[in-house]
């Protein structure tokens, strides 16, 4: 698969924490200079340059578990305070957010125009601050230099590569169910209408040739499907229209941010990951997430009195109703890593490998009489 | 087509090109299915009575023992004159088992980890094909283990994406074999000794995910949505299809009717009919049916046997094998 997705994913996902953030912070009524140091500070720590160039290098997606993280340290950059379920329930909302912008990308290619809707708003959140604003812009050029040489298909197996990391989350979000773009078993809606990708034709016809390459026969079928002409191509410099809207904001219009707990659904099949032993590559993992964590630099508040707590859900009754009644094959299982500099590799190790993520298969192989033969372990 | 059967699988099927593979086993009156799962595989055998259902799973390995949680790209099945074999390609390499799973006849390591592999039946030969553009040609014994690389093709420069034998059975077409890749570049090839380069097809700069051979003819399907047809040795297009609103994800032929499936991302699936007119020098392709799977996109489509009476389809996050038969 791809070992260019990393970045990507990093900041999309980045991109909607601070959608959330921004617009919680707002309904909290926080006053507007300790939210605007939440933002610098988060925005500043996620764009730090030994940071980012850690992630742009060719390298596998890291796993859920490490991910969020990473994310957890980024939310706590400042003096904002996430209780465990409000975390958690952030990282849903972002992590089904990407997923479904992935999902409805009309071309492989579009997942960098909307990494650029991403990018236009977090550059706007810090347009007074010219420190951050030239990480940003770094930021762009680093995105550019990588990404916009690349074929439609070596974005689509970077598409993949994303689908991968997302499958078989279902989580149902408020927001999405409220504007049909989710039903309620948590599944998104494909459309089979509207603009079709640029550089693609509407379906419905077929055109016949002789040898010669004249053209001698010409048929339109139905298309079962209301398709459109394709919009023009967005712009994929630092600065341009993006036309495409999946990574903008949806929350500027303040509406509430609740997930539902979808849980183990009946026709839901999750958690085949399979490993029988300590996985060789956790250790590479861990030990590229011990580097990572090293930059992400972490500045200490001035006054301890200044931090404050943020809620994601409407009360803090509710936010404890989350944390006690979360399923558990939802639970993230966050490593805990102190915020020195120096992690120690061994205990990360003991950590993960002490978790329950991963689940031996057993081989069956069941019989015409439906009888369950005896399994061997490898094939 | 009606008659929607879903077998149920174990886990839900990645969003891989050509993810569903089918094994039709006559003298059992049993097909095989297989999905791939991220780092699993998931194969059914279904019974011709629709009454059992076996399952298992296989998992990618590192070498001859160690599981892996490296990324399976493709399973399938290759189809010899004296056995069939199932294989498994990873990133870490490149996995041969007996046609029902059960053992692991052979192991191939790769060295480059971004290599999409995909595998293709070719009488005593078998053939792989990795990112870096190349294709592996293998030899294979009538029984036991004993493979052996014998040749590597390399015309592709992008990543080859899928590859077709000629699949009608009649010996009388020169083109043995067709590869594609992300360039949407084709290449066409006679297979002996050694291979012999017959033909390249320039692509249009639009990735070809899926192609198939059959009477001599390419079926090519692209990421545009759109599928074409060509005459394999000349290049020669006979026709242009405006098939699918996204990416076009699986193509096949059942080589007994010349029906052709084609299934995307944009949820659909469809049957045409292509046929030759070997006069006129021509081939006429008709839209026959289309079948909406709502709110999936489609990452395999397969005939279930070679008339085309039946066919299955797998989607990204299904947990199913979705299958129709003819009305």
């Amino acid at each position: 698969m791809s070992s260019k997705t990393l970045p990507l994913l990093f900041i999309n996902l980045g991109g909607e924490m601070l959608y959330i953030l921004d617009q919680r912070l707002r309904a909290q009524n926080i006053p507007c200079d300790k939210a605007k140091k939440v933002m610098n500070d988060i925005i500043t720590t996620m764009f730090n340059k030994k940071f980012l160039d850690e992630l742009f290098k060719p390298q596998e997606l890291y796993s859920k578990k490490a991910l969020r993280t990473v994310f957890d340290r980024l939310a706590h950059a400042s003096i904002m305070r996430l209780n465990q379920a409000s975390m958690d329930k952030l990282y849903d909302l972002m992590t089904m957010a990407f997923k479904y912008q992935v999902l409805l990308c009309p071309r492989p290619k579009d997942i960098l125009l909307v990494s650029f809707n991403h990018m236009d708003a977090i550059r706007d959140f810090v347009r007074d601050t010219p420190s951050i604003l030239s990480q940003v812009d770094e930021t762009y050029r680093q995105l550019i230099e990588m990404y916009t040489p690349l074929s439609g298909g070596e974005f689509q197996l970077i598409r993949q590569t994303l689908l991968i990391f997302f499958q078989d989350m279902h989580i149902r979000v408020s927001i999405f169910l409220k504007d049909k773009v989710q039903n309620s078993n948590g599944r998104f809606v494909l459309p089979t209408s509207g603009p079709v990708p640029f550089g693609t034709q509407i379906p419905g016809l077929i055109r016949m040739f002789s040898c010669s390459g004249d053209e001698v026969k010409r048929v339109q079928f139905r298309s079962a499907g209301n398709y459109s002409s394709a919009l023009r191509e967005g712009s994929f410099e630092m600065y341009g229209e993006r036309v495409i809207k999946l990574g903008t904001n949806m929350y500027s219009v303040s509406r509430p941010v609740e997930t539902h707990m979808s849980g183990a659904s009946k026709n839901s099949a999750q958690h085949t990951k399979v490993s029988t032993a300590p996985n060789p590559l956790a250790k590479e993992e861990l030990n590229l997430l011990a580097r990572l964590m090293g930059g992400l630099e972490v500045r200490k508040p001035a006054n301890p009195d200044s931090r404050f707590r943020v809620n994601l859900f409407a009360t803090d009754e509710e936010e404890e109703e989350a944390l006690i009644s979360r399923p558990d094959e939802l639970s993230y299982e966050v490593i805990n890593i102190q915020a020195t500099k120096q992690c120690r590799v061994s205990a990360l190790l003991k950590a993960t490998t002490t978790g329950g993520e991963f689940r031996p298969v057993t081989y069956g192989y069941k019989g015409p009489a439906g009888q369950r033969r005896a399994s061997s372990d490898h094939g | 087509m009606n008659g929607e059967k879903s077998i149920q699988i174990k886990s839900s099927a990645s969003a891989l090109y050509n993810n569903l593979s089918v094994l039709r086993i006559a003298p059992r009156c049993l097909t095989y299915f297989t999905v791939v799962h991220a780092n699993v595989v998931n194969m059914v055998s279904a019974s011709w009575d629709g009454l059992n259902f076996s399952h298992r799973q296989l998992q990618s390995k590192e070498g001859n023992i160690a599981a892996s949680s490296s990324l399976i790209m493709q399973a399938s099945w290759c189809v010899l004159p004296s056995r069939e074999l199932l294989v498994l390609t990873s990133q870490k390499g490149i996995q041969m088992y007996e046609s029902d799973g059960s053992i692991m006849v052979y192991w191939h390591a790769l060295d480059n980890p971004e290599t999409p592999t995909v595998t293709l039946p070719k009488t005593q030969t078998f053939i792989e094909r990795i990112s870096s553009g190349s294709v592996l040609v293998f030899d294979i014994p009538s029984k036991g283990s004993n493979v052996m690389l014998s040749e590597v093709l390399e015309e592709h420069r992008d990543a080859v994406t899928d590859m077709a034998s000629e699949c009608s059975g009649s010996l009388e077409y020169m083109a043995d074999l067709v590869t594609a890749d992300d360039s949407g570049l084709l290449c066409v090839w006679k297979s002996g000794e050694d291979f012999q380069l017959l033909h390249k097809i320039p692509g249009f700069d639009v990735s070809c995910s899926s192609v198939k051979l059959w009477k001599g003819t390419v079926a090519a399907g692209y990421g545009t949505g759109q599928i074409r047809i060509y005459e394999a040795v000349t290049g020669i297009v006979h026709a242009e299809v405006n098939a699918h609103a996204r990416w076009i994800y699986s193509l096949d032929i059942a080589p007994f009717s010349g029906l052709l499936l084609s299934g995307a991302e944009d949820s659909l699936v469809r049957v045409w009919h292509l046929t030759m007119n070997p006069d006129a020098n021509s081939v006429e392709v008709e839209h026959l049916y289309s079948e909406c799977i709502t709110d999936t996109q489609i990452c395999g489509a397969k005939f279930c046997d070679g008339d085309g009476y039946a066919f299955a389809v797998t989607g990204y996050d299904l947990s199913e094998i979705i299958r129709y038969t003819q009305a």
